[in-house]
């Protein structure tokens, strides 16, 4: 790592900590914002959710090589954490920092569109099922009856080894794909609730249609869980893509992302335990931030919990 | 009651129907045959007719279906293609393996998990409480496999406290008959039992404080505070017995984490149990395992929504009265 590599991932940190202090000035005088920081994690999970999307964003500007770069095989492969090398070198030679920072990129992007794919989708049928109620709700209730008695992991690795050489978009549709059940079966439970209240019944007898009465009036009021289980679904998207990548079913290898690189390191984890222990770290630290979000943000959208 | 069980059965069984027939759907659309190996090793034209023509591949799509439904009916799970043995031989000798590995893992994550809530709960926003409940939830965030592998990395290679995988001794203990082969058999199953464990019990450990912090704040709590019993029992005894009923939720929702927990944890331990013969299964394309797999899976998911609904109703009177 050169001079340039630290001060622009001291930048990262900065601009992080930066939107910490900001985001708790805007929103931290309302009382959402205050119940959301009142956890005492929650200012710590957006740092680090912050710095490891700018880290990511910036990837070429923090990281020394070539994510793929086999920078001596013959005798850089396993290199201890170095000066040179923060985090060390994986057995084919590569920077471990290097894999992480793009494997950032991968393993995020993954996280958040299978999770806006699935939380879509979630809402989607969960509105329709609560709005139209009657025949509509039952089949699609049956539907993810059976979506939730699906083993989700065997299914996606059954895919994806059967399919060969499942393209990463197909990957993040068959995650996303398999993962809106739980997410529908909330809004639905919400929508009923929400639709028998009056303002409903008002824009109804105003002659509104039901897609404008469902995304106008009742989704944003029961948009509280909704965001909660977005929080939380990047999370599981994360862990699931991990393990589906270990099993070599995820992200194909020379692509880094946090899940093959704890593959890749695995098989020299006596040697060089640094290539697989760092990588899970990562997925740890950003999921664990995510579900301290998750956690604030519950109490920060329930007004209910202010005498708490 | 009988009426309710009578309802969920028939609606459970429509369900494990269904994730069959997805199976079998997503298995017989995919590309590529048995013949055709991933490591491209060549197969002799005829010997793949045969085979085809043998395990009945070159059937319409339909027919094939029929004919699966109807050995499953009747508890024929079919022949395994790349062991050569029927797949409930198969799934006979790796299922013990994932049962005894869940249910070790079960019970070090209620044990841990009910212990570690409790003491939250009486500590609530004390110090001890702050820090054990970002460990819970750092643990919890963690890939379960990875855990497994740092474990293995410590206790195992580093230390050499624990084997680094497999079932059992296989030179002084190939078959577990006598006490030392049983210890021997419990001190190979302590790691993978334990990751599973903590992760779970990570989680346990959560839902159980705030169910118990949901619980003191109630009248009769204070009742019994006021009675002027001591605090422990007032806990113990008075909130934890109202604070379990979560805990049934978990148990249920349990089922479905052990089974896909174990597919990676035993991998990672080389654990001879269903996760590590669907694995193996699913990377030589042998069908019949795939699909078994996934039918012991998807009825152990409905058989702990069932069993939980169940145990809700013995637990809570309120439950049952509205069942009936």
């Amino acid at each position: 790592m050169n001079v340039g590599n630290w001060l622009a991932v001291g930048g990262a940190a900065v601009l992080a900590l930066v939107a910490v202090v900001e985001i708790r000035r805007r929103v931290g005088t309302g009382a959402p914002g205050r119940r959301f920081f009142r956890h005492p994690t929650a200012a710590p999970a957006v740092f680090v959710l912050g710095f490891f999307v700018t880290v990511a964003l910036a990837a070429p500007l923090v990281t020394p090589y070539q994510p793929y770069l086999q920078i001596d095989i013959t005798r850089l492969a396993n290199h201890p954490p170095s000066s040179q090398f923060p985090l060390g070198t994986d057995p084919f030679g590569r920077d471990v920092w290097s894999r992480l920072v793009f494997g950032a990129r991968i393993s995020l992007g993954i996280g958040a569109l299978a999770m806006l794919v699935a939380v879509t989708t979630g809402v989607v049928v969960g509105g329709v099922a609560g709005y139209f109620r009657r025949w509509v709700d039952a089949t699609l209730m049956r539907l993810v009856d059976v979506g939730l008695a699906m083993p989700r992991m065997f299914m996606l690795l059954m895919v994806v080894a059967l399919w060969e050489h499942v393209p990463l978009a197909v990957l993040v549709l068959l995650i996303g794909l398999t993962g809106w059940f739980g997410t529908s079966r909330l809004v639905r439970a919400e929508v009923l609730s929400v639709r028998e209240r009056e303002f409903v019944a008002a824009a109804r007898s105003l002659g509104a249609e039901p897609a404008r009465v469902i995304l106008r009036h009742v989704l944003p009021n029961a948009a509280a869980p909704i965001i909660v289980s977005a929080a939380l679904g990047i999370g599981n998207v994360m862990l699931l893509e991990a393990g589906l990548s270990f099993l070599g079913m995820g992200v194909p290898s020379p692509a880094p992302s946090w899940g093959n690189m704890i593959a890749d390191g695995w098989p020299k984890m006596a040697v060089a335990p640094w290539c697989s222990t760092v990588p899970g770290l990562a997925i740890s630290l950003v999921v664990m931030a995510l579900n301290a979000v998750a956690d604030a943000l519950r109490d920060a959208l329930d007004p209910r919990k202010e005498t708490a | 009651m009988a009426a309710w069980l009578v309802r969920r059965l028939a609606a459970s069984i429509a369900i494990v129907w269904a994730v069959v027939t997805l199976t079998f759907l997503i298995v017989h659309l995919a590309h590529g045959s048995p013949c055709g190996q991933p490591d491209g090793r060549p197969i002799a034209p005829e010997v793949c007719a045969d085979l085809t023509r043998r395990f009945g591949l070159d059937r319409p799509l339909g027919v094939q279906y029929v004919k699966y439904l109807g050995a499953l009916l009747r508890g024929d799970l079919g022949e395994s293609l790349s062991l050569h043995r029927p797949v409930a031989d198969a799934l006979a000798d790796t299922l013990p393996n994932t049962f005894m590995l869940a249910l070790t893992a079960l019970i070090l994550d209620f044990t841990l998990g009910l212990a570690l809530g409790v003491y939250q709960a009486a500590r609530e926003r004390r110090f001890s409480d702050i820090a054990l409940g970002n460990a819970a939830l750092f643990v919890n965030s963690m890939p379960t496999f990875w855990l497994g592998l740092v474990l293995l990395l410590v206790f195992g290679q580093r230390l050499g406290w624990f084997p680094v995988g497999g079932l059992r001794d296989l030179v002084l203990c190939p078959r577990v008959d006598s006490l030392p082969c049983a210890a021997d058999f419990a001190w190979h199953l302590a790691l993978p039992a334990l990751t599973l464990g903590l992760v779970g019990a990570a989680n346990t450990a959560r839902y159980q404080r705030a169910a118990l912090l949901d619980v003191v704040r109630q009248d009769f709590v204070r009742t019994a505070r006021a009675k002027g019993l001591p605090e422990r029992r007032v806990l113990l005894v008075h909130a934890l017995r109202n604070a379990l009923l979560p805990l049934i939720t978990l148990f249920g929702l349990s089922f479905p984490f052990l089974l896909t927990g174990a597919v990676l944890v035993e991998t990672v331990f080389a654990w001879p149990g269903m996760g590590l013969l669907a694995v193996n299964a699913i990377l030589q394309r042998d069908y019949p395992i795939v699909t078994a797999a996934a039918l012991v899976a998807s009825v152990m998911v409905v058989l702990g929504n069932l069993l939980a609904d169940a145990l809700y109703g013995v637990a809570d009177p309120r439950i049952r009265a509205r069942a009936t």
